[in-house]
Order: C-alpha cells, then sequence, then structure tokens
C-alpha cells in the first residue's frame, strides 16, 4: 500500500546536522531496499502563501503568519505492505528526532494513498 | 497473527535487508546469514510480547543477530575455515559493545548486490530462486510465498532449503560478480524478478488481492536493484517496464472484477506517480545506451502507452516498429502476434491479418487462445463477421480464465449481424 507521511511541527529552524546525516543515511537504506518512492522538504510557510475561503469569499495571505499550529515541513511517499509496516517506519523515524535533536517536538502524520484496491490483471 | 506479532513482523522486515546484509559481511556466507537472521525475529517474538517492542528495535535486533553470528563462528568450523577472514572482524566486535546510535552506518549497497545475486543463482532452477527471492531480499515467510504461488507450504520449505544447500555446498554462498560477469550474471537475476512479477500480474486463480502483492514484491526488488546496480540498463529497463505495467492495475477491471480491454481503459485511473517513474527510469536506461535490450524494448512499447493521451493517440507505427527490433533479438510467436496488433492499429487490418494468418501454422500457437481473439477482431474490423465469430469462441474454448471467456463470448454475440457492428480495437 501507498503510505505518505507528512512531517509537521512548528519547531523553528532547520535540523541538526547530525540529525540530517542520520535521515540521509535512512533515505539511502530505503531507496537500496526499493520502498522509497518519493520525499522532499518543504521551505518556510513564510516564504510560501495560502489561499483560503473564509466566508465564501477567496483569500490571498501571503505573510506575514503567526503560527502557532504546527505546519507541514516535509514529506515522504513509501510503497509498503502493512499499516504495521507503515508505522514501524515512521517511529524509526520519529526517534532518531529524538536522539539527535533534543528539544525538537512535532507529529509525524501515516497517512495512506485513496487508489483502488488492487485488481487482477489480463493480457492486451 | 495477533496485532502484536503482526507489528514485531513489521520492524523486522524493515530491518531485515541491513540484518542479512551486515550478518553475511561477518559470515561471508548468505543462507548461513539468512538462518541467523530468521533466529533474531524468533528472539523478538520471544521477548518482546512482555517487555514491549524496544525504543530502538533496529539495533536490538542488530545485536541480537550479531551476537548469534559470533556464537556460530566461536563454536569452530567456521572459524577454522575462514579464521583469516573473521578473526580480525570477530575481535573488533569483543573489543567495542554494539554502538546502538551507528545502526544506520552500514552500508548496505554492496551487499544487498550480493544478496540478490546470490537468491538469483543461475545455478539454482528457476522457481527455487523465486522463493529464495522473496525469502531473502524480501524477508517473506515461507507460509506467505506458499499462498502466494498457490503451492504447499512444505513445498517451498523445501525448495528453499534445497537451495540454501546447493548454494552452500558449491561454495557460492558469498561472491559477488563484478564488471562484465556481473552483467553477465544479470539476466539471470532479471528472470526470477519477472517471474515474480507475472505471477502477479497476470494472476489467473487463487485469490487475486494476495497475488498482486507480488507485483509490488517485485517492483521493490527491481528498486533495490537499479540501486545497487545503477549502470546496468537492463535493469533500469526491467524496472520501468514493471513501474509502467503496475501503472494500469486501477484501471484493468471493472466493478465485477471484469476485464476492461487498453482501448477503453479510463486514463484517469493510470497511476502518474508510477508512469513517471517508469518514464525515468527508461531515460536512464537509455542515457546508459542500452535501447536495444529485451526488457527496454518492451519498457518503451508500454511506454508508448503510457504517453498517449487517448487510445486514438497512442502511436502505434512506433509501437510496431518496436516489435520488429523485439522480433529481431528474441524471434517468437508471441511477439510476433503482437506486432501484428500495433500494425493493425497502424496500417490496417488487412495487413495484420496476413501476419496473423501466417502464425496460425506456428505449433506454439495452436491452441493460444489470443491468437484467435486478435483474429477474430481483426476479421470484425474487416466485415468478415461469420469467421470473426467463429475465432472468438474458439478463443473463449481455450482460454483457462472464466472473465476472459466470458468477454470473448460477449464478443462473439455481437458478432451475428454483419450490419451496423462497431468495430473495436483489441
Amino acid at each position: 500500500m501507498r503510505v505518505m507521511y507528512l512531517v509537521k511541527s512548528n519547531h523553528p529552524g532547520p535540523p541538526s546536522p547530525e540529525l540530517g546525516e542520520a535521515i540521509q543515511k535512512l533515505t539511502a537504506r530505503e531507496v537500496k531496499a526499493g520502498r522509497l518512492l518519493d520525499q522532499g522538504g518543504l521551505m518556510p510557510i513564510s516564504m510560501g502563501a495560502e489561499i483560503r475561503i473564509t466566508d465564501g469569499k477567496l483569500n490571498l495571505i501571503d505573510g506575514p503568519f503567526v503560527e502557532a499550529k504546527e505546519v507541514v515541513g516535509g514529506f515522504a511517499v513509501f510503497e509498503l505492505r502493512d499499516k504495521e509496516e507503515a508505522i514501524a517506519m515512521a517511529t524509526e523515524f520519529m526517534q532518531l528526532h529524538r536522539d539527535l535533536m533534543p528539544g525538537w517536538y512535532g507529529t509525524c502524520e501515516i497517512r495512506f494513498f485513496a487508489t483502488p484496491p488492487h485488481s487482477p490483471a489480463q493480457h492486451l | 497473527m495477533s496485532d502484536t506479532h503482526r507489528a514485531i513482523l513489521a520492524v523486522w522486515r524493515i530491518e531485515q535487508p541491513r540484518l542479512i546484509t551486515s550478518l553475511a559481511r561477518m559470515l561471508r556466507d548468505v543462507p548461513l546469514a539468512e538462518d541467523l537472521t530468521q533466529e533474531s525475529l524468533l528472539a523478538a517474538l520471544e521477548h518482546w510480547p512482555a517487555t514491549g517492542i524496544p525504543e530502538k528495535p533496529g539495533a536490538w535486533l542488530m545485536a541480537t543477530a550479531k551476537r548469534k553470528a559470533l556464537d556460530h563462528l566461536r563454536r569452530g568450523k567456521m572459524l577454522m575455515r575462514k579464521h583469516a577472514l573473521v578473526a580480525h572482524e570477530l575481535e573488533q566486535h569483543e573489543q567495542t559493545a554494539p554502538d546502538l546510535d551507528s545502526a544506520l552506518d552500514d552500508d548496505i549497497g554492496d551487499e544487498m548486490l550480493r544478496l540478490i545475486f546470490t537468491a538469483c543463482h543461475p545455478r539454482l532452477p528457476r522457481e527455487s530462486r523465486a522463493a529464495l527471492a522473496l525469502r531473502m531480499i524480501c524477508g517473506l515467510t515461507t507460509a506467505e510465498i506458499a499462498r502466494a504461488f498457490l503451492l504447499p507450504e512444505p513445498t517451498i520449505a523445501q525448495r528453499i532449503t534445497r537451495a540454501k544447500r546447493t548454494l552452500s555446498e558449491s561454495g557460492l554462498g558469498y561472491e559477488t560478480p563484478r564488471g562484465p560477469e556481473l552483467s553477465q550474471r544479470l539476466s539471470s537475476v532479471l528472470e526470477v524478478v519477472y517471474l515474480i512479477f507475472n505471477e502477479g500480474y497476470s494472476a489467473a486463480r487463487g485469490d487475486e488481492l494476495l497475488r498482486h502483492e507480488l507485483c509490488d514484491e517485485a517492483l521493490r526488488m527491481g528498486r533495490a536493484l537499479t540501486a545497487v546496480a545503477p549502470h546496468e540498463p537492463e535493469a533500469h529497463g526491467l524496472l520501468a517496464l514493471m513501474e509502467l505495467n503496475a501503472s494500469r492495475a486501477a484501471a484493468r477491471t471493472d466493478a465485477a472484477g471484469d476485464p476492461i480491454l487498453l482501448a477503453d481503459q479510463d486514463r484517469m485511473l493510470w497511476d502518474q506517480l508510477q508512469i513517471r517513474r517508469g518514464l525515468q527510469a527508461l531515460a536512464r536506461a537509455d542515457e546508459l545506451g542500452g535501447m536495444a535490450g529485451f526488457y527496454v524494448l518492451q519498457a518503451a512499447i508500454i511506454a508508448c502507452h503510457a504517453r498517449a493521451a487517448s487510445f486514438a493517440e497512442t502511436n502505434w507505427p512506433h509501437i510496431a516498429s518496436l516489435y520488429g527490433h523485439l522480433m529481431t533479438l528474441s524471434p517468437s510467436p508471441v511477439i510476433e502476434l503482437n506486432r501484428a496488433v500495433a500494425v493493425g492499429m497502424a496500417e490496417g487490418a488487412g495487413a495484420a491479418l496476413t501476419i496473423v494468418d501466417r502464425l496460425t501454422q506456428e505449433p506454439a500457437l495452436k491452441r493460444y487462445y489470443l491468437l484467435f481473439s486478435v483474429r477474430g477482431d481483426l476479421l470484425q474490423r474487416l466485415g468478415r463477421m461469420e469467421e470473426a465469430r467463429a475465432d472468438f469462441l474458439a478463443a473463449a474454448q481455450l482460454t483457462a480464465n472464466r472473465r476472459e471467456r466470458d468477454l470473448l463470448e460477449r464478443r462473439a454475440l455481437r458478432c451475428i449481424t454483419p450490419a451496423g457492428t462497431a468495430a473495436t480495437g483489441g
């Protein structure tokens, strides 16, 4: 099943060099294991913008953002066997944060793609 | 299987590639490394239900597996035979307690390559290679492999045991082909990965959902292979072929599970991420100068479909010419039949029928339902309804797949009235 991980935090600043290095190693391992399909980090929300509908009107919010809530900082797409595997993978990823960037807080959201169930196949 | 059991198996599977490759390096014996990796799973299944899954399960499993490997080495025989190689490593392990934080430091690339080539050794029968690959590379249990191949568990267990014994006894349990040898041995790896993929992709029987998981396992192996052998165009070609074929999975059957022909598929259901990955792999094969390879050519054909916004916009002349190249490279009546389909779309049903009529003489296709299905389609398009009907019915009788049979019988029925029958592509 295809899984998207959304890493959310409002912790300021980039990952520590140790964490960055560990994540790179994890990424390399997962590419070699054939499980990681896509991943990326996102620039801070202050550099982006939002289009929001409020009271039926479109509003462009182009900063400044006073963020109290957690925002998505990165994502990854994996192809995994089951929910247990998805949880184990995220747990390992978050444990790295705990070990290598003390004081960091945040959430790794585990979401499954809403693709139709696999179907049997025919040639031609 | 309990929830805890499943959770433990999941953790173990994530760590399995790194466990087996690290142990293989210590022991210089891939089959033995696989045994001990399994033992670390058993240890986890024994301890974790009581203690809970440890904070760093990967480090726990690695420490356990390495301890088992050290025990094994100490027990002697191995040490006698390979003492020069292992003594140094043994010393190092004994001096330093396992460093839990450096668990990610082992580069598994080279060992992964060795693992894949060992599991798919040409000395082993094809079926054994497939079972061993699913076990050693993907970490599937014997029971899961048996279910996927619709075979009794003891049959699979026996295949795996025999294959591992063959490897160990002939001293093939730890070798890495390099350079030209790697390219040579690659075909026996690609063949196995493709066999596993097709077992799931063309599932005509059994638990279809479970069997589709074989496609996912094959894709995982294909991706792993291109990551550890990045300079092999055919590895990229096979990956492209599998990604592009799998991208259509959701569009290939309707809600009742009946097949939908390519011409009628809703292309919005094709998986764009997978198509992108497939086209990237194909481009990589091209950069490596591999466009004339067996898998690359097939991937290039499927890529024509993936790139076409609609069936009508498909580049049929290009597909026909790619099948022509494939015929030169690896002559086969089945490939020629596929070429005929493409020619039929590019130049018309008449030109295709000439090819297909030649193929009816082929002994290998005497009972091949697709030959009759394709011929029926061409005759229908030429308005020769009686003959078309006969061919559809012949095809229906020859297929083992119930849904395919229903579809062919429906097509035969539509051939009764010559006038006003819409021709559809096959």
